[in-house]
């Protein structure tokens, strides 16, 4: 279990870091398919040990909270949380 | 890890067990049954991975101790359901949000982060001896999840509202 890849257009790079059993996560996936934005996904709960830290350092350093689920995009920026009106926002 | 499957009828069957113990405490699940399914579905996933049904939205060490605060329902769902009409996965829900009145939307984490935590599982220690209630004939406990008191030598094996283990109590008096 790694990183999945959904594609789609093209908007930079996109990564969803996600829980396999969050209800918002499925949302925001949900969400970013039906946008068609190109993206990649991981769900951090089905990592184990070292891996898992790593994503977590991950998610912490653009989410100080740690809270899931959060999407990054071009390694700069990211959007915490179901915010669908961001979301679409930020990929129109 | 191994990818989990929870069979549909195993997990209709907990939502069934999960909306009547909500109705009989005075809670109420999501309205919108599917999205609470998979929330149920993830409490069981949770249950069969760690041995107690860790919040589905939060990512849980897999050691009890550090879990505590987040095994459903978490320390966190009354302050959340007065504050935003929903737990942060949105399984519990306030009346105006049951009805209809209101929609739900995402809750912020409230859960203080992992760097922060330290050792939650500490237990809190008292002084008797320096407590203006020392007369008290009994120790007072208090439910951290839903706030019942009660007066005993030991805090109740389950909390008789809310159903969590002894161990979700702390010593108020
Ligand atoms: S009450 Fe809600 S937020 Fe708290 S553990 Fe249960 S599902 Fe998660």
């Amino acid at each position: 279990m790694g990183i999945e890849h959904v594609s789609g257009k093209n908007k930079g790079t996109v990564m969803l870091y996600a829980l396999s059993t969050c209800g918002w996560c499925k949302r925001t996936k949900e969400l970013l398919r039906e946008i068609g934005v190109e993206f990649d996904y991981v769900y951090v709960d089905l990592l184990e040990g070292t891996e898992q830290d790593m994503a977590m350092d991950n998610v912490e350093r653009f989410n100080p909270s740690g809270s899931f689920p959060i999407h990054v995009i071009n390694d700069k920026k990211c959007i915490v949380g179901f915010k669908e009106k961001e979301i679409r926002e930020e990929f129109r | 890890m191994t990818l989990i499957e929870i069979k549909s009828d195993d997990v209709a069957a907990t939502y069934r067990i999960l909306q009547k113990e909500a109705k009989d405490g005075g809670y109420q699940l999501n309205p919108d049954a599917e999205f609470t399914k998979n929330l149920v579905a993830g409490l069981m996933k949770n249950e069969q991975r760690y041995g107690y049904r860790a919040c589905p939205c939060r990512l849980a060490s897999g050691r009890k101790e550090q879990d505590l605060d987040i095994i459903c329902p978490c320390d966190y769902r009354d302050s959340d359901l007065n504050d935003f009409g929903a737990c942060y996965c949105a399984l519990y829900v306030s009346d105006e949000i049951a009805s209809g009145r209101n929609a739900v939307a995402p809750v912020p984490e409230r859960r203080r982060p992992r760097a922060e935590r330290g050792n939650q599982a500490i237990k809190q220690t008292f002084s008797l001896s320096s407590s203006p209630v020392s007369a008290l004939a009994f120790p007072v406990w208090r439910c951290k999840v839903c706030g019942y008191l009660c007066a005993r030598d030991q805090p109740p094996g389950i909390c008789p509202i809310c159903k969590v283990t002894k161990d979700r109590f702390e010593r108020f008096m």
